[in-house]
């Protein structure tokens, strides 16, 4: 009895507590919506305040280049010789060559099913005309994804053998991931000079990452036991390793060169943009910029057919390699001998039909022009049809978000005036909903409402920054302590002081904007994945195809049908960030246990209340991480969305990009890193809380 | 009752082979501070293991004294936790104890550096694992023959030596199948054969059948008696069964809370247990599973039939059925047949008589 009236008492002064925290900080943030008017500097930080980071960081970099340019022009010589031999020779090779030995790899890895669906996809690439194309993206892959896989697993043993050494490499990891790739682009231009060793370096560097995370995740899931046998047996450290560590994380590592080989093929199309040497990333590019949207959609679909056969591949390799069935001779020698009958074979034929080489002009057929017709044909057409939908998203769903309802209601968009009547009406709204979430969740209920109803009214664009702060700094507190907070406020003070509060609002506005509807079409999806099997395996593979897709190939579509804008951006950024949201929440609400399940069928939940009551609140820790997800690959899309014009963080790197800036570079795409970082570890927090607060496992 | 420090010493048989003096293993942050002269001094068990509880140290094994004969099958007995694994590590220092020290053959495994280890490890000792540990990649026959890899023997030799040890644990015609296609008797066999193939002097088994089924246990721990009959190794044995223990064990020892609290023959551990722990602890076990012929033996009488003996070593499990047969005594021989004495039934319903409301009480 005790015990309840002490734990009562507890809980009370612990919910006022909270409760008084929010207070004060809608309180503060009420103070300077109010004193914004007679003080400009809180609704927008003057620029003569901003502390010139980027030019220091211009300066360091000038110096930095001046000192050591020779030496990374040797190692730049160093790194292309591989590469252009490799170019040579995928060149030299006659197609058939090339398409064999890819064939039998693919029958190696999947069986005949991946070495018919290899032999389409490069029978494709030959006929529209993109063979040598990429056959130079190819070499760049080729040698790019080894020493990708040499760094990461030199780093990621490191990481697992020196536990001191673990932390920073953790740290590292984190902002590798998050830093956009056009963002380091940049110093590696200038210390490599233009020319395709750009893109190796980064691809190399980018790709690493997953290497390092799963090569120590193998590894320190080694069982116990096993290493203990290994002992036991009179192992050497060295004689430990290669013979029980490696092999039984052999798989995992596998994993990571799979992830890895993935990473480097996509920045390898994105580091076109700099490096562009005759590549198929090139190519894509070139063609969106000339609006040519045929020819782009389909050297676009080589990128996601390579993509799609490295990934398999890889991927068989990794799951096949282990086990009864690798033992056979056929396995051992048979496939090796094959590729090299397949070469030479072909290299015979060539010497006798010389016109086979290359192929036969008369055999390319683009279909692109054909595409582009068809395309402008629908946009003429529809164009009513796609105007209406594009302004109606616009006025209604994403300028009410970056500016506000408040500006956003004009006769000229909303047809009526944003008048005194209007505000009542939206109050009244906004307080009906407060009413309803307190009524269910109780005074927390309100903090999202209010919140919401803010910025809904104002738009991201017109909070006054002292009160975002304060709003996002409390969120970090209640969910991580004090350290998230101090984190949370270090990292918005960086992107304030350094002047690009405006444009990390906007990049908040459009991520937050797709984020909000991934979770609710996601959820949505995913809470119908979970209850039927069915919409489950349809959905499986498109997830899976949108997720080995380079980021850069879906913009094709949505810029053929919407053109430059944001909404093209948003349309993009949420084709690929809404699958996390559509697989976290269908997992979580899976994996429900089913005792707790029977439990509350047995008290008679109809299926809403299940849902609703049992499920939903128990697999919240888990679709959280999802949402964690979703607000990761938003980030990186926005800032691959920047080719299509955006106007926040991403574009500002972009330009970066295009001036060579370092400083800016490094500065938007630290600002773009925090705000991923902050995001992150306020969520996993959240989630963490929850999890243990439910009795869950941590995974 | 035989005090601890008495029976932590054998009294009888051949040469002490594995020695464990004063051993500590504590888990911590600092576990040092509690040993300043690392072999030196250490403090009495009792209290010292408290104090480092008090100071949110664990001390998984807690002045743990023993020796083993040569050829004599050790079991450690207790609860999940009570240490037994922290301590069969130390013995091979798969841990590395805090304090004390383990003998084999004299010398001491803590002083040995890497190389010195790795040769031990390599000739003198084996393991078995409760989970079996068994590599994943190779087939039975490269499991089996791994422990010679490492040491370099041509792949000639060590496959012939491996198939020897595979037909002993009854595995043969199975050497190329990979572990994952065994059952879990079966990868046992294959983790039995690995820790033999070596031939070591001494052997180590983790809880070995815990992880097999019932059925399977039992015929596991028939062919392991076998299987010592045929090599007389010297064994430490760990389990947290105790009809497993009296099957095989020559001595007990019962660990609580990382201490040794009694060590004894099986007999002596059932019928004098040294506190309540261990009473609780053998509550379940058969007496006539426990008490033998020689522990109820009286000096024969004139008019016994002294033709169809029996072994000082027998169960009464074993003898009870003749008694249905009208015997009122039955003759102990020993192993040339000379009658040494002789069991009544009356002596046999007392001892159990006795000893049961003695346990009840
Ligand atoms: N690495 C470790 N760090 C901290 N404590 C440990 C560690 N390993 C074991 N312990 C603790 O030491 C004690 C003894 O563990 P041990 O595994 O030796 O028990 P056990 O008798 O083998 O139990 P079981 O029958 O479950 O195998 C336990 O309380 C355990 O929590
Ligand atoms: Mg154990």
């Amino acid at each position: 009895m005790a015990a309840v009236e002490i734990a009562g008492y507890k809980g009370r002064t612990f919910i006022a507590a909270d409760a008084v925290r929010w207070g004060a900080v809608f309180g503060f943030a009420a103070l300077c919506f109010i004193a914004g008017d007679k003080h400009p500097w809180l609704a927008a930080y003057p620029d003569s305040w901003v502390v010139p980071v980027a030019d220091w960081v211009n300066h360091g970099m000038d110096w930095f280049v001046e000192r050591f340019r020779d030496g990374f022009k040797m190692l730049s010589a160093l790194l292309g010789m591989p590469m252009h031999l490799l170019q040579r020779l995928l060149q030299w090779l006659p197609w058939p060559a090339v398409l064999g030995v890819f064939a039998i790899v693919s029958h190696r890895a999947g069986g005949w099913r991946l070495a018919a669906f290899t032999t389409g996809a490069l029978l494709y690439t030959l006929l529209v005309g993109y063979w040598s194309e990429a056959m130079n993206t190819l070499a760049l892959v080729g040698v790019s994804v080894p020493l990708s896989v040499a760094l990461g697993f030199g780093l990621g043993l490191m990481g697992f053998r020196w536990p001191r050494f673990e932390r920073p490499l953790q740290g590292m990891l984190d902002l590798m991931q998050t830093v956009p790739a056009f963002a380091y682009l940049i110093p590696i231009l200038l210390l490599f000079g233009f020319g395709p060793v750009v893109g190796l370096v980064a691809s190399i560097i980018y790709a690493a990452p997953p290497m390092v995370k799963n090569t120590m995740l193998g590894l320190r899931s080694v069982p116990e036991e096993l290493v203990e046998s290994g002992l036991m047996s009179g192992c050497s450290k060295r004689q430990l390793f290669w013979n029980v560590e490696f092999p039984a994380a052999l798989r995992q590592i596998m994993v990571g060169v799979n992830q890895t080989t993935m990473a480097a093929l996509s920045m390898v199309i994105i580091a076109a943009i700099i490096g562009g040497f005759n590549d198929i990333g090139w190519e894509v590019l070139m063609t969106m910029r000339k609006a040519q949207f045929g020819q782009s959609l389909l050297s676009g679909l080589v990128i996601v057919l390579l993509a799609m056969i490295l990934d398999r591949i890889s991927w068989g390799l990794a799951f096949q390699d282990s086990g009864p069935s690798s033992r056979s001779r056929r396995r051992r020698y048979g496939y090796p001998a094959a590729a090299l009958a397949a070469v030479l074979l072909s290299l015979g034929i060539v010497a006798l039909i010389p016109e086979i080489r290359t192929a036969p002009e008369t055999w390319i057929t683009s279909p692109a022009d054909l595409l582009n017709d068809w395309v402008n044909f629908v946009l003429r057409e529809y164009a009513a049809v796609i105007e209406g939908i594009k302004n109606a998203v616009l006025f209604y769903g994403m300028m009410p978000f970056r500016i506000g309802l408040s500006q956003s209601i004009t006769p000229f968009t909303w047809g009526i005036e944003m008048s005194a009547e209007v505000v009542a009406v939206y109050l009244a709204l906004v307080g009906a909903a407060a009413v309803w979430c307190y009524r269910r969740f109780g005074w927390r209920g309100i903090v999202p409402v209010a919140i919401f109803g803010a910025v809904l009214f104002y738009g991201t664009t017109g909070i006054p920054w002292p009160a975002f702060m304060a709003v996002i700094a409390l969120l970090a507190f209640e969910a991580g302590g004090l350290s998230v907070m101090a984190l949370a406020l270090a990292s918005m003070a960086f992107i304030l002081i350094t002047g690009l509060w405006n444009e990390a609002m906007l990049s908040v506005y459009l991520s937050g904007l797709a984020v909000l509807i991934c979770c609710v079409v996601g959820g949505a999806l995913g809470i119908w994945a979970a209850h039927s099997d069915r919409v489950s395996s349809i959905l499986r593979p498109i997830n899976d195809a949108l997720q080995t897709m380079p980021q850069f190939a879906l913009l094709i579509p949505v810029l053929m049908f919407f053109q430059v804008g944001e909404l093209t951006a948003l349309i993009a950024i949420l084709i690929y960030a809404i699958v996390p949201a559509i697989r976290y929440t269908e997992h979580g609400l899976r994996t429900v246990p089913s005792h707790v399940v029977e439990a509350a069928r047995q008290v008679g939940c109809t299926r809403r209340q299940m849902l609703w009551e049992v499920k939903l609140p128990l697999a919240m820790p888990v679709i959280m991480l999802g949402l964690n997800q979703t607000i990761m690959y938003a980030l990186a899309m926005l800032v691959i969305a920047a080719l299509v014009g955006t106007r926040d963080l991403g574009q500002a790197i972009y330009i970066a990009l295009g001036k060579a800036d370092a400083g800016m570079g490094f500065v938007a795409g630290l600002s773009v890193a925090l705000v991923a970082i902050v995001a992150d570890r306020i969520i996993q927090a959240w989630s963490r809380k929850r999890r243990a607060a439910l009795g869950l496992a941590a995974s | 009752m035989p005090t601890k420090n008495s029976s932590s010493i054998s009294s009888t048989g051949g040469g002490v082979k594995l020695a464990c003096h004063n051993l500590w293993k504590v888990y911590g942050p600092s576990p040092e501070q509690f040993f300043p002269g690392r072999q030196g001094g250490v403090p009495e068990a009792g209290p010292c293991a408290r104090d480092i509880r008090a100071a949110d140290h664990i001390p998984a094994v807690a002045n743990v004294s023993f020796d083993v004969r040569q050829g004599e099958i050790f079991v450690v007995m207790g609860l999940s936790g009570s240490g037994k694994s922290t301590l069969i590590r130390c013995l091979s220092r798969l841990i590395d104890p805090t304090a004390g020290g383990v003998y084999l053959d004299g010398d001491n495994l803590l002083d040995l550096d890497e190389r010195r280890l790795i040769e031990v490890r390599r000739h003198k000792i084996g393991m078995v694992f409760q989970n079996f540990g068994l590599l994943p990649h190779l087939t039975v026959l490269e499991n089996v023959a791994f422990p010679l890899k490492v040491q370099g023997v041509t792949e000639a030799r060590r496959h012939k030596r491996a198939m020897e040890v595979i037909e002993l644990v009854g595995l043969g015609g199975r050497e190329n199948a990979f572990p994952a296609e065994l059952s879990g008797g079966q990868q046992q066999r294959v983790g039995i054969a690995r820790s033999l193939a070596v031939e070591p002097e001494l052997w180590l088994l983790d809880e070995p059948f815990s992880a097999l089924d019932p059925l399977i246990r039992r015929q596991m721990q028939d062919e392991f008696v076998r299987l010592q009959k045929l090599l007389n190794k010297t064994i430490v044995f760990i389990t947290h069964d105790f009809l497993e223990a009296l099957k095989i064990a020559d001595r007990i020892a019962i660990m609580r809370d990382g201490e040794i609290v009694q060590i004894g023959a099986p007999a002596e551990i059932v019928l004098k247990p040294a506190d309540q722990y261990v009473a609780e602890f053998t509550e379940d076990v058969p007496l006539t599973r426990v008490i033998k012929a020689a522990d109820l033996m009286e000096s024969p009488c004139a008019d016994l039939v002294p033709c169809d003996g029996t072994h000082p070593d027998t169960t009464l499990e074993d003898l009870l059925p003749r008694f249905a047969h009208h015997e009122t005594a039955v003759a102990v021989t020993d192993g040339l047949g000379a009658v040494v004495g002789q069991v009544t039934a009356r002596s046999v319903i007392r001892a159990l008589a006795e000893n049961a409301t003695q346990r009840h009480r």
